[in-house]
């Protein structure tokens, strides 16, 4: 929309040559000038400029819908509700059925906790057939540090779908369904995702897992008012590739250390101290997400995993309709597994922290059990 | 020089002082005909300029009989129209206090906050809340939801409509005992078909629906409520000229002020936070710069005080600083559990 031609919209003759004239092609050029810029650069009066810029507005704004008209197409056009369940009850009721479609979801935690555990899972759940509960698509997994293992994968859908997989042929066309991407440096990301964004509709593609793109992006990040986030190009193409193709988009997340300036308060705050949180906070080794607070705006789901005295959980921390309730989990050999399906519910920014205290083992087998 | 000031185009600017018009008396004794033979242009443009001329003087005249200048609204007539309108409650008893009984209409109010303290849920919230009738003290209007990040959910919309519904009826149940109870007429679907939803992919679509929305908003005369969600998002990217980016948010503010005043409706921003780094120390503040925190009048900032979710008036011309408890729950925006408070005294 914003690369619109001014010469295709339809403005009266005259001043659509005047604008072609000055090298004003596209509505963003045109809109990124204001009223009296445009005055000094055409040459025209100020009534001109404004019925010009009015039409060039109503031409590039985009129609709107109602909400209710979101609503039942939602329920119309999107399996299963708009939502990929993941299959883990709890997780699914916090979060309104799944995975949204249409929206960006980051799971994050420290190493080792289970986020590719978790990713493998839902990329076999999004390629099953419809009839057992799955998307019945292709999936596209994005594997930046080559942690895609896809003899896990095989076992994961064996012992959690045994009746599919042992069938005849199923896994080698359930695996086929997956195809998994190693970009190895920035570039060759970006043009990667430029790529799927032609052929997503066509090649019924159901899920883009990215795991995960804090590799792509050397060096720490300063702190700065100006300065502008290395992957911001990606991060707002990666959502509207989610919007306009409406299919779920789960992103994984790395773990750093907290700056002892990063847990600042607003200028307000400063003032009453030893009172509020700010002090007990900063000298915890807590470990923030990576990727900035640019990118926690951006995404609209955050599943935190994190462990604590050898228990691993999986924390809704920012979801715009669940409440902030922290599930238990294992880590067995079909997936991961939650201990209980009720949550506790987490009060204030607690949710949001991320711990990493003792878990030693990557997988219990004696998970077995909570078959 | 006053012709400097005239809305025409700058060859005509340069034609007017090389003929020696170089102020409005000069050009207010001279035809049409004149002005066209002397400066060599058609007559059209010279009457064109005429009119615009005269326009601009007639703003330093007095008008003599009402007001001392055209345009302007003495502080009486002001303040009858502030305590008429209705505010937009915000379902959160002490947020309201503080607020002065709600978000005001014919303001521009900004709200931000961390990812995850509740501006979404808070915008949902208003555009739920403009929609309550008059019967029940709200001002039975239409929203404008702006999404520029995809955090609008639909199914959270939902959940809060109908709790608001519930709230309604139990209230007009609780009012009115007797028998001829004022029907809450209005259904939770009606509430999300009030509901104009607009999503923005760049700052280039923004600033056209902006320039836009005038027109929308004299076509559906009963929106009252533009709710942008988020104003940064667009902004924090693809902008290599600072200068540039400054000058489109001026206009962007104006447009929006402009619009708040002449529809007497309700302008909500929703900003996130960067950090800044003052006095040898780095702190939270909204983003966008300096330069954009002048143009809302109204400024809220939602924080975590501890275990809770504090909104901070940062800045009002008529409210004072304070700040209030607020809590997210499954029906929306409510009070903060006040079981909660008399734990933490204990």
């Amino acid at each position: 929309m914003a690369n619109k031609l001014i010469c295709e919209m339809g403005l009266p003759k005259s001043i659509g040559n005047i604008f072609a004239a000055r090298n004003i092609i596209t509505a963003k050029d045109a809109l990124s000038l204001t009223e009296f810029e445009l005055m000094e650069l055409l040459d025209v009066g100020l009534s001109d400029v404004k019925s010009a810029l009015a039409h060039i507005s109503e031409i590039v704004s985009p129609p709107y819908q109602t909400a209710l008209l979101l609503m039942e197409q939602h329920i119309q056009n999107e399996q299963l509700g708009g939502h990929l369940p993941t299959r883990l009850k709890g997780l699914d009721a916090a979060l309104c059925g799944g995975i949204p479609f249409g929206v960006l979801t980051e799971v994050v935690g420290p190493a080792g906790i289970g986020k590719t555990q978790f990713c493998l899972k839902l990329s076999l759940l999004a390629s099953l057939p419809a009839h057992y509960g799955g998307l019945d698509g292709r999936v596209i997994y994005i594997d930046v540090e080559s942690k895609f293992s896809s003899r896990r994968m095989i076992e994961i859908g064996a012992r959690s779908f045994p009746e599919i997989f042992h069938m005849k042929g199923m896994a080698q066309e359930m695996a086929g369904r997956i195809l998994v991407l190693r970009p190895t440096s920035l570039s060759g990301f970006t043009e990667s995702l430029q790529q799927i964004k032609v052929s997503l509709l066509q090649n019924q593609v159901k899920l883009l897992v990215i795991d995960s793109m804090v590799a792509l992006v050397s060096g720490e990040q300063e702190q700065g008012a100006h300065r502008q986030h290395p992957l911001g190009w990606h991060i707002s193409f990666i959502k509207s590739l989610a919007e306009f193709s409406r299919i779920p988009v789960v992103v994984t997340n790395q773990v750093r250390s907290q700056n002892r300036d990063e847990s600042c308060p607003y200028s307000f705050q400063a003032q009453d101290n030893g009172k509020t949180i700010g002090d007990s906070t900063r000298y915890d080794s807590h470990l923030v997400a990576a990727l900035g607070i640019h990118w926690a705006h951006a995404v609209t789901i955050r599943l935190v995993l994190e462990s604590k005295s050898g228990q691993r959980f999986i924390k809704v921390a920012k979801s715009p309709i669940s409440p902030p309730l922290a599930f238990p989990f294992n880590i067995t050999s079909s997936g991961i597994s939650l201990l209980t399906d009720d949550g506790t519910k987490l009060i204030g920014p607690e949710i949001n922290t991320i711990c990493c205290q003792g878990h030693n083992d990557i997988i219990n087998f004696d998970g077995d059990r909570l078959h | 020089m006053e012709i400097s000031r005239l809305p025409i185009s700058a060859s005509q600017r340069g034609k007017l002082i090389s003929g020696g018009y170089t102020s409005l008396s000069s050009l207010s004794s001279v035809s049409s005909f004149a002005l066209a033979s002397d400066l060599k242009i058609s007559e059209s443009e010279a009457v064109e300029i005429l009119k615009v001329a005269s326009r601009g003087s007639r703003l330093g005249w007095s008008d003599g009989t009402n007001s001392v200048i055209s345009g302007a609204q003495n502080a009486w007539d002001m303040l009858h129209e502030e305590e008429s309108l209705t505010r937009i409650t915000t379902s959160c008893a002490d947020l309201d206090n503080i607020l002065g009984g709600g978000i005001n209409c014919k303001e521009v109010t900004e709200i931000g906050g961390v990812p995850g303290i509740g501006k979404t849920q808070l915008g949902i919230q208003l555009a739920v809340n403009v929609q309550i009738p008059r019967e029940f003290g709200g001002l039975g209007g239409k929203a404008i939801y702006i999404d520029t990040e995809g955090s609008f959910m639909v199914e959270r919309a939902l959940q809060i409509a109908e709790a608001c519904v519930e709230d309604m009826s139990e209230y007009s149940r609780f009012l009115r005992n007797d028998v001829q109870a004022c029907q809450v007429k209005i259904q939770p679907k009606d509430i999300l078909e009030n509901i104009f939803y607009f999503r923005i992919c760049s700052y280039t679509e923004q600033i056209a629906l902006i320039n836009y929305l005038e027109k929308f908003i004299s076509e559906h005369k009963d929106v009252k409520l533009v709710m942008v969600d988020s104003i940064t998002f667009h902004f924090r990217q693809d902008f290599d000229d600072m200068a540039l980016r400054t000058r489109v948010l001026g206009g962007i503010s104006l447009k929006l002020m402009k619009l708040a005043k002449e529809f007497s409706l309700a302008v909500v921003l929703l900003n996130q936070v960067t950090t800044k780094y003052t006095e040898g120390s780095f702190q939270l503040t909204l983003a966008l710069g300096d330069s954009w925190s002048h143009s809302c009048t109204n400024r809220v900032i939602l924080y975590w005080n501890g275990d809770e979710r504090y909104a901070y008036i940062d800045k009002s011309p008529s409210l004072r600083s304070a700040s209030a408890p607020y809590s997210v729950t499954n029906r929306g925006i409510r009070n903060s559990d006040p079981s909660y408070k008399r734990i933490k005294m204990m």
